[in-house]
């Protein structure tokens, strides 16, 4: 017998899940897109720094004062009553009536999603997401060992049509999906939003077959252009919709207040879920929520977020039709935090990530919002976190890697690189390009092609 | 001590050191696309150091590299860094510079052995086995039209023809060509890591992993993927989907075949202290081939010279001890 032996020590400890857990080199990379000189476009952040400091001060001294030992101890595994009067007060701004007492707080959205795959989802059944995904989705539905199919969109949203062609296809083979994973409003990461006809044949559909939908809802009240649209629970009236709500886009990602609304059946095995997972969620953000909701002001703080982002938006969709050349494609999202980025398809944009990394801009790979290894020319662009200058400057160098990937690709194929519209040189003083609309040399082009 | 050590331009006498206790400073992070490797070796020498004694001083390596040397005034740095910024001779030269003996190889076996291309040269030139290879840099296919001759080195290599960065440390950046259709792309991938890329023909068979420390090969890794798809190289770097077997079953002969090439290297390329020799066993023919040369090899938990160290009873602290007392400066001129 030969001394043959497994080195690697705990392996034989890990569970099987964790053998889809991916710890790769886009995990990597990723981590250095946190180094302060980065422009990161990575992020899904909102912009925190636009909450008053003496709100948050005021607020909390308050909780202090007047609740400090509650706020100090746990809370009800469904959350604080005056907290679902608050979520049931957000909710009903976007067209939902729902009874506080039929609200589970969670720890974040993302805690709704672990939930709903706790309760749902054995090794190998199959979730139904859009394609791309929520790139924060894929390692929760990965930990459960579900077999993921994403369907394709477009502007409109989900492909419902093939939704219905991919359930056929299922029922055939004998596999009927747990749930199917949507964020109709301003995906993420596509940026788009799903149409009223789509919408309404995707609850009919779940309707029809029994099948429940997972609503994730983080950007609705998040619209800087156009009418809002029912939320399919509203269509659906909650027989077949697992509703996800947040605070953390609309407040603070910080506090970690997230909520669902369910079937009653389905709230209960998930209200036993989060016993399980972390009993409740904190007290002290809970009775934070509350005081900033007493104070009625809440609507004017998203006011005011919406005024901020839409003019980010539009500032990365003046950057992106500058800097990216033609043969790139981009959405144009009507809310929300993200636009979605195709490049062509011999661009692979975690290999491009790492040639952004070294001019200092980092933006999400598309790869990471999928399960199959698709979406490796397409990228996530977030405009909501950073300000207009590091915007148009973070554009502005995605434009250039992308343009030089571009010309390399067709010097070697033999293909003439495309006319070069020369971008815009870097502002040297940002708050002065700001100003200044400079005017740009005629010749700059052809000199260049020379 | 650090004096002495100095003009000795040799190794520490382990006592000494072990007896003084001796400031070891730890460099680590850095800028480079293997930061959260980095970072995680460097924490694991870190414990290792002070369960010998020594005193420790994390330095992440950033603007402030210089000062904090100075400041710290190590006996020796420990230099934890992996990829281009920490491999390629430059932070060696600065504590050259400084005088403060460090671990691993010094300048010129950095750069040597961080550029795969500057490697196999030096490799090919004395008659040591290395997969025949063509390298460019973008400025040769942008200026000289270097895509031209493509046609030619295809057929010279054959295909699958593997594409990768000059110097990138890890699997970033590496792609297989099936034809050649994929080339372009696998070219244009390449140079998001470097500025200069290498093909090569791809060598089929056994990956084999040899390191080296002092001058003593240690027994030999191989890197078994668990899953019949070769290509993916995200396997290959995702724990539990590559299987590590040490010692590699290769019975007396390749064994020492093997040890004994990645010796040669070693020291043809200047090597010192410690390196990880990766090496091709060709399925079929049997012979050995050299892919390169790493002079920081992973230090993890998962990374292969701890393993090949403890197959040879060498604990982790050992390992670490004597990394140390292999460290060293260059004698200074005149």
């Amino acid at each position: 017998m030969s001394q043959r032996r497994d080195l690697e020590r705990y392996a034989g400890l890990f569970a099987s899940r964790t053998s889809v857990m991916k710890s790769s080199a886009m995990r990597d990379l990723m981590a250095i897109t946190e180094r302060p000189e980065v422009i990161s476009l990575a992020g899904g952040l909102p912009d925190t720094s636009t909450f008053p400091a003496e709100t948050l001060a005021a607020l909390l001294s308050k909780v202090a004062a007047s609740d400090s030992a509650r706020a100090l101890q746990y809370a009800p595994t469904e959350g604080m009553a005056v907290v679902g009067e608050a979520i049931a007060a957000v909710m009903a701004a976007e067209g939902m009536h729902v009874d506080p007492e039929d609200v589970l707080v969670t720890t974040g959205g993302q805690q709704v999603i672990d939930l709903v795959c706790k309760t749902l989802v054995d090794p190998g059944d199959v979730i139904v997401a859009e394609a791309p995904t929520y790139p924060g989705a894929v390692p929760a539905f990965s930990a459960y060992q579900a077999d993921v199919v994403q369907i394709a969109m477009d502007d409109d949203g989900m492909r419902v049509d093939e939704l219905e062609e991919t359930l056929e296809r299922l029922e055939r083979e004998g596999r009927r999906p747990k749930f199917i994973y949507t964020i109709p409003t301003f995906q993420n990461p596509a940026g788009v939003t799903m149409s009223l006809p789509r919408r309404q044949r995707l609850v009919q559909v779940a309707r029809e077959r029994e099948l429940l939908i997972l609503e994730d809802n983080p950007y609705g009240l998040l619209r800087y252009e156009g009418e809002a649209l029912p939320t399919l629970r509203s269509l659906d009236g909650g027989d077949f919709v697992i509703y996800l709500g947040t605070f953390s886009k609309i407040l603070s990602p910080g506090i970690r207040l997230g909520w669902t609304v369910a079937p009653a059946p389905v709230l209960e095995k998930m209200n036993l879920g989060k016993q399980a997972s972390d009993l409740c969620s904190s007290s002290l953000s809970q009775l934070f929520v509350a005081a900033y909701f007493a104070e009625g002001h809440w609507q004017d703080y998203i006011a005011t977020l919406r005024d901020l982002y839409r003019r980010r938006r539009d500032t990365m969709l003046d950057a992106l039709a500058e800097h990216l050349p033609p043969e790139a494609a981009w959405t144009h999202p009507a809310g929300g935090l993200f636009i979605w980025a195709t490049l062509p398809d011999y661009i692979d944009t975690t290999d491009l990530l790492a040639l952004g990394l070294s001019r200092n801009v980092a933006f999400v790979p598309g790869r990471a919002a999928y399960l199959d290894g698709r979406g490796g020319s397409s990228m996530r662009l977030n405009f909501s976190g950073v300000d207009d200058d590091a915007i148009r400057e973070g554009v502005r160098r995605i434009g250039e890697v992308v343009r030089e990937q571009v010309a390399l690709y067709g010097t070697l194929t033999g293909k003439l690189a495309p006319p070069l519209a020369e971008p815009a040189p870097a502002p040297t003083d940002p708050a002065l390009a700001d100003v200044l609309q400079l005017p740009r040399r005629d010749d700059r082009g052809e000199r260049r092609a020379r | 001590m650090t004096a002495r050590a100095r003009d000795r331009g040799d190794g520490l006498e382990p006592d000494e050191l072990r007896r003084a206790g001796g400031t070891v400073a730890v460099l680590k992070g850095g800028r480079s696309l293997e930061r959260q490797v980095s970072l995680r070796s460097g924490a694991r020498v870190e414990d290792a150091l002070e369960r010998l004694g020594h005193e420790v001083v994390g330095i992440d390596v950033g603007h402030d590299l210089v000062a904090r040397l100075r400041e710290a005034a190590p006996d020796v740095a420990f230099v934890a860094l992996h990829g281009r910024d920490g491999e390629d001779g430059i932070v060696q030269e600065l504590l050259e510079v400084l005088g403060i003996p460090y671990t691993a190889s010094g300048v010129s076996a950095c750069m040597r052995c961080s550029d795969k291309v500057v490697a196999k040269h030096a490799m090919r030139d004395a008659g040591l086995p290395t997969p025949d290879f063509y390298a460019f840099t973008e400025t040769a296919f942008k200026e000289l039209g270097a895509g031209d001759a493509l046609g030619a080195i295809e057929e010279r290599l054959r295909f699958p023809i593997v594409v990768k960065p000059a110097d990138q440390g890890s699997a970033l950046g590496i792609r297989f060509a099936a034809s050649a259709a994929d080339v372009p792309a696998a070219i244009v991938a390449a140079f998001s890591y470097s500025e200069k890329v290498l093909l090569e023909r791809h060598v089929h068979g056994r990956e084999l992993a040899v390191s080296i420390l002092g001058d003593e090969p240690l027994p030999i890794v191989e890197a078994v993927p668990r899953e019949e798809d070769f290509y993916d190289f995200a396997a290959r770097y995702t724990i539990g989907r590559t299987a590590f077997v040490c010692p590699a079953e290769l019975g007396d002969e390749l064994t020492a075949r093997a040890q004994k090439l990645a010796l040669d290297v070693f020291r043809l390329l200047g090597c010192r202290g410690f390196a990880r020799v990766d090496l091709m066993l060709e399925e079929g023919t049997n012979e050995l081939y050299v892919l390169e040369s790493n002079v920081i090899p992973g230090l993890t938990e998962t990374s292969l010279l701890p393993q090949a160290a403890e197959a040879a009873g060498i604990s982790f602290d050992e390992l670490i001890g004597r990394i140390v007392e292999l460290a060293a400066v260059e004698p200074v001129p005149g």
